[in-house]
């Protein structure tokens, strides 16, 4: 029996993995991959405080394991399968062996939202992104175009214009949402040029990419503009299928938690993106990991008494 | 553990095409975090399917010609082979569960 299991190994669950291990608790991490999440996908990371010079997203992951590692934190590369959170004994059920434990974090952060636009699904692998990091030098000499507003789309577009001759960067908003800073790089950087208040309506192509098809949203005009590639960047959904039905979610899925990280059910917390809130960092995925780990280790505590 | 095959755009025929057993490759590049993260998925894999299927990895950054000829624009792409044909293309990092669900039918 464990006295806590911690689902998903991005940068909330390894920093309660570093916390719990260091409390003596006997814990046991879950990852159905490698740990880093999303983060592995940023090329440079630089609003992580501590890296005035920023760090490489594989770095910075890298460094956050080894730390947990190095107190003690066990991490075991299975996919969860079931839950069942009823009892005060928790069961987690993997592809490969069943474990209870007494707490649970749920760390299983986010996956990038689909555009769920025609051409998405049939053009998917032909020229469709959702990884600058990943796939900007399959665009080498090509246009693209970008789609979303936010700080992930604006860096991404940054990122592939190492590799592309223009980026149209689409937003249906005629400001961006981004960070101030790195709308002024976006602004100074001569091959991407913004097309405001306008959406995708359509991906083009046959047996790949060819253009996207688009709509004013103002002036309602539609029209077509002529790409090799499309990435798009428009939010993330929470990974929280797992604990659809069993946890409080709200009506995006997220997990509602109290400012202690407990979910609806007593010992067991969230953090991280997968968790009902407004800013999604790695800066706030560990304070929200620190304390998740914090607060099962007093749960553990008020069950011995 | 067994040895992943690294292939190359020389020995892809060889190695692949030709393969008497059916075959994945593991597209991927030093630079994507993805390939990393679905890397030991892919070797547990090749030790659990040993003798039954051979998996293999190739390097997209070292290798240009047959990515191209595939058209690979996502990594990491899982390709499926059976036969010296493609069966089957998984594209980005999934989890164990439905990769393996793809190998069994190949069985």
């Amino acid at each position: 029996m464990y006295d806590l299991i911690i689902i998903g190994g991005g940068p909330a669950g390894l920093t309660a993995g570093l916390y719990s291990a260091r409390a003596r608790l006997n814990v046991l991490m879950l990852e159905k991959l490698a740990p880093g999440g999303q983060v592995m996908n940023t090329d440079w990371v630089e609003n992580y405080p501590g890296f005035p010079d920023g760090i490489s997203g594989f770095e910075l992951v890298d460094r956050m394991k080894n730390q947990a590692e190095k107190f003690g934190l066990k991490i075991q590369s299975d996919e969860v399968a079931g839950l069942e959170l009823s009892g005060d004994q928790k069961i987690v059920t993997t592809h490969k062996e069943k474990f209870e434990t007494k707490s649970l974090i749920i760390a299983t952060g986010a996956t990038w939202k689909k555009l769920g636009i025609e051409g998405e699904e049939s053009l998917a692998g032909k020229g469709i992104s959702y990884c600058a990091t990943c796939d900007g030098p399959f665009y080498k000499d090509q246009e693209v175009a970008v789609i979303g507003g936010g700080d992930t789309a604006v860096e991404e577009a940054l990122f592939l214009t190492r590799f592309v001759t223009k980026v149209h960067h689409i937003h249906r908003r005629d400001s961006l949402r981004a960070i101030k800073l790195l709308q002024e790089r976006a602004f100074a950087e001569e091959k991407i040029s913004f097309i405001w208040d306008t959406i995708p309506l359509k991906i083009l192509g046959k047996n790949g990419v060819e253009g996207v098809e688009l709509k004013n949203v103002k002036t309602g005009e539609i029209s077509r503009k002529a790409v090799q590639g499309v990435f798009i960047f428009v939010g993330n959904i929470p990974n929280t299928e797992l604990v659809n039905g069993l946890l409080e979610l709200n009506d995006n899925g997220f997990i509602v938690t109290d400012n202690n990280m407990e979910t609806s059910i007593p010992g067991v917390f969230a953090a991280g993106d997968n968790r009902a809130k407004l800013f999604r960092q790695i800066s706030t995925a560990v304070g929200e990991g620190a304390a998740a780990s914090y607060t099962a280790e007093r749960y553990l505590e008020g069950l011995d008494q | 553990m067994a040895d992943l095959v690294q292939v190359t755009d020389d020995n892809f025929d060889a190695e692949i095409v030709k393969s008497d057993l059916p075959v994945m490759v593991d597209f991927w590049a030093e630079w994507c975090g993805p390939c990393r993260m679905v890397a030991p998925v892919v070797e547990e894999l090749a030790n659990e399917y040993e003798g039954k299927i051979k998996v293999a990895k190739m390097d997209v950054d070292k290798n240009r010609q047959t990515p191209a000829k595939f058209g690979i624009r996502n990594i990491p792409t899982l390709i499926l082979f059976k036969g010296g044909e493609v069966a089957h293309t998984i594209i980005g990092a999934q989890p164990k569960s439905s990769i393996e669900a793809e190998l069994k039918k190949l069985l």
